[in-house]
């Protein structure tokens, strides 16, 4: 993809464009500038100040307010391991703590290959199949420590 | 042949698609020529995926289900090593009241004959030829109260926001269900999404407002993909748009996604991030009743109270109101998580003992071992023991006990839980969740895991400690998130004494 300051400038103008006619259209802009970068571009922000009225420090604030929008590209896969209480009654814990020793990585650590990017969510709904983990868009329930292993070797971990 | 294999994403998460995708390939294999419907769960998570085949006896469940269970399917059903008979049938599904998921797990969710054909759009129809007043007067009568865990009375919401005059009025539908041990919306906007939507077009018929949104949280990308295409389908069909089903009035609806802040499953903070701003709690008053999204009357309602709606214009505000305990009327989808041997939601009337939810409906831990405590309500609901298992599921039965019935989600623990953890799990959530506005949440939630981590290193002068930074965190929180926080962490505190006794007994 050609990433010049340019080619950014006019595709996130583009993105607020399309939106402009939303009431609030500021998360869903912030949340297509990431599909399309898989992040927050810093130089993102003025632009999303100038077409919307705002200040830069507002759409910062907005950004920084939510856990799903990134300052940097994650890795290739995220892998996001439920930390709420049903999973934690069914095993959670030691599957993340597993998960942590295999990869090498803290929290909102990513790899040293750049493959996987760990994450904690707070509940994904699956709380009668835990301990549960989602792969990207793909939810996992009833997952052991083979089942860890395997989604660590597919992403290349 | 036709094979229903459930899209819900409990069921997805637990192998569908795969189970799925064997049913083609077997079918093709044989040339035998299958219908495969994509339904939504019945709710028996520890069967799924459940698959069903039609049969002239009704259908039949076969589970849960393995890729290589499937072969066994296009032979004698009866012989199957995982059939479980009609699924009508089972204890689990018969003792059920279903209201408000009477077609979840029926019907195909993306079929809109499949719902008219199962009593869907009958209460809109019924409401386009009613005033607003006849309408939230319905409402009001079948005594719904708000299904998110306020327990606020939906039909007094509504009339607040009738009887406001303004040009421009909204519904918002909260689907931000962060609590965990709860999935209840989730399950319902994968396996019946035009029950919400029509729902909400029942809602702004009732207040007057031409224009709804869902706010529905980023941790649920199935969800997502089915209430966008559900809202597509009845654009087209003409259930949403300028004139819902020829009535002449309007109502448009848009689905918005959140952005992983449990905060914004608050009303106020869910107003805030749906105009675009940061997800800070707003003060009360103005009520969003008032002043709401952008300033504008708003009926802020969960994604259960809404899809409940329908069934009571269908069958009536009384038929409703008949069930229930007290003034806790109604049916309620019990949502049953964590180590438990059958997991999953059973709707029922308010009232059963919650002794009889854990060891009769859950069948106790699935590990086997002793139930330990019960936490009740989600992050913010308070842990019971079973000493306390008489108490009957309802709103100020559960209030009446120390704790909440929230959005009716029970997650189990056997007894290797340290009730020390989960007191520090508590803190620690409000910590990272907290939206920072107010001091109790902000700095309180922060103290409260230094102030339990020096209770576990033994000690004990940190307890009264702790107990005060809570009655501060219960009396001086703007919202539910610090002002709750205290209960899981007390009930683990005042139920569980020698889980906080550890440092000094590793001392002794």
């Amino acid at each position: 993809m050609p990433n010049t300051p340019a080619d950014l400038a006019e595709r996130v103008a583009a993105i607020c464009t399309a939106h402009a006619h939303l009431e609030g259209p500021m998360l869903p802009i912030l949340h297509a500038v990431q599909a399309e970068y898989g992040f927050i571009p810093e130089p993102a922000l003025q632009i999303i100040a100038k077409a919307n009225g705002v200040t830069r420090a507002e759409v910062h604030g907005t950004m920084s307010f939510y856990h799903d929008f990134r300052e940097e590209p994650a890795g290739k896969t995220v892998i996001k391991i439920c930390r709420a209480e049903a999973c934690q009654a069914q095993g959670g814990n030691g599957l993340a703590e597993a998960a942590m020793a295999k990869l090498g990585v803290d929290w909102h650590g990513t790899t040293s290959n750049g493959a996987v990017t760990l994450e904690p969510v707070y509940c994904l709904g699956l709380c009668a199949c835990g301990p549960a983990v989602i792969v990207d868009d793909t939810v996992v329930g009833a997952v052991d420590g083979a089942m860890l292993d395997a989604i660590l070797t597919e992403a290349g971990a | 042949m036709k094979i229903y294999v459930p899209l819900d994403s409990a069921a997805k998460a637990l192998g569908a698609d795969r189970v799925a995708d064997a049913v083609i390939a077997e079918a093709a294999k044989r040339g035998v020529d299958v219908e495969l419907v994509r339904n939504g769960t019945r709710g028996m998570i520890w069967l799924e995926p459940l698959v069903e085949v039609v049969t002239d006896a009704g259908r039949i469940g076969f589970g849960p289900m393995l890729p290589s269970d499937v072969a066994a399917l296009f032979d004698d059903l009866g012989a199957h090593p995982k059939a479980l008979g009609l699924v009508d049938d089972l204890d689990w599904m018969k003792a059920q009241t279903r209201l408000t998921f009477q077609r979840c797990g029926v019907i195909d969710p993306l079929d809109l004959e499949d719902y008219a054909a199962h009593g869907g759009l009958v209460g809109l129809k019924q409401a386009t030829e009613m005033s607003g007043a006849d309408i939230v007067a319905q409402v009001t009568d079948s005594g719904l109260r708000g299904r998110g865990g306020a327990g606020f009375p939906t039909g007094i919401k509504w009339q607040t926001v009738h009887g406001a005059q303004a040009e421009q009025k909204y519904i918002v539908c909260n689907a931000d269900e962060g609590d965990s041990g709860t999935f209840a919306d989730r399950m319902i906007m994968e396996g019946d999404p035009f029950t919400l939507i029509e729902g909400m077009a029942i809602a702004g018929l009732a207040v007057g407002a031409t224009k709804g949104y869902i706010y529905l949280r980023s941790e649920y990308p199935d969800a997502i993909n089915i209430i966008n295409r559900a809202i597509e389908i009845a654009n087209v069909a003409g259930i949403l748009g300028d004139d819902v089903l020829g009535s002449g009035r309007a109502f448009h609806l848009e689905n918005r996604v959140g952005a992983g802040a449990y905060v914004c499953g608050e009303e106020t903070s869910l107003l805030n991030s749906l105009e675009g701003k940061r997800g800070v709690v707003r003060a009360k008053p103005p009520l969003p009743a008032l002043e709401g999204f952008l300033g504008r009357p708003t009926v802020v309602n969960n994604v259960i109270s809404l899809a409940t709606v329908p069934v009571i214009m269908e069958k009536g505000a009384a038929h409703y109101a008949d069930f229930g305990l007290g003034r806790s009327k109604g049916t309620i989808p019990l949502q049953i998580a964590g180590n438990v041997k059958f997991g999953g939601l059973f709707e029922t009337a308010f009232g059963l003992p919650l002794g009889e939810i854990v060891n009769t409906l859950a069948g106790g831990t699935r590990t086997g071992n002793p139930v330990k405590a019960v936490q009740v309500g989600g992050p913010l609901g308070a842990y019971f023991a079973p000493h306390q298992f008489d108490v009957p599921f309802g709103y100020e039965e559960f209030d009446g006990a120390g704790g909440l019935i929230g959005h009716a989600g029970l997650t189990v623990f056997d007894d290797t839980a340290d009730m020390l953890g989960m007191a520090r799990f508590a803190m620690e959530f409000c910590a990272v969740e907290s939206c920072g506005k107010c001091t109790p949440c902000r700095i309180g939630a922060v103290r409260g895991v230094e102030t339990i981590d020096r209770i576990a290193e033994g000690d004990a002068d940190a307890i009264p400690l702790l107990t005060d930074l809570c009655d501060t965190m219960k009396d001086g929180s703007l919202c539910a998130l610090g002002g709750f926080t205290p209960y899981p962490v007390m009930s683990a505190l005042t139920l569980f004494p020698d889980d906080f006794a550890v440092g000094k007994k590793a001392a002794e």
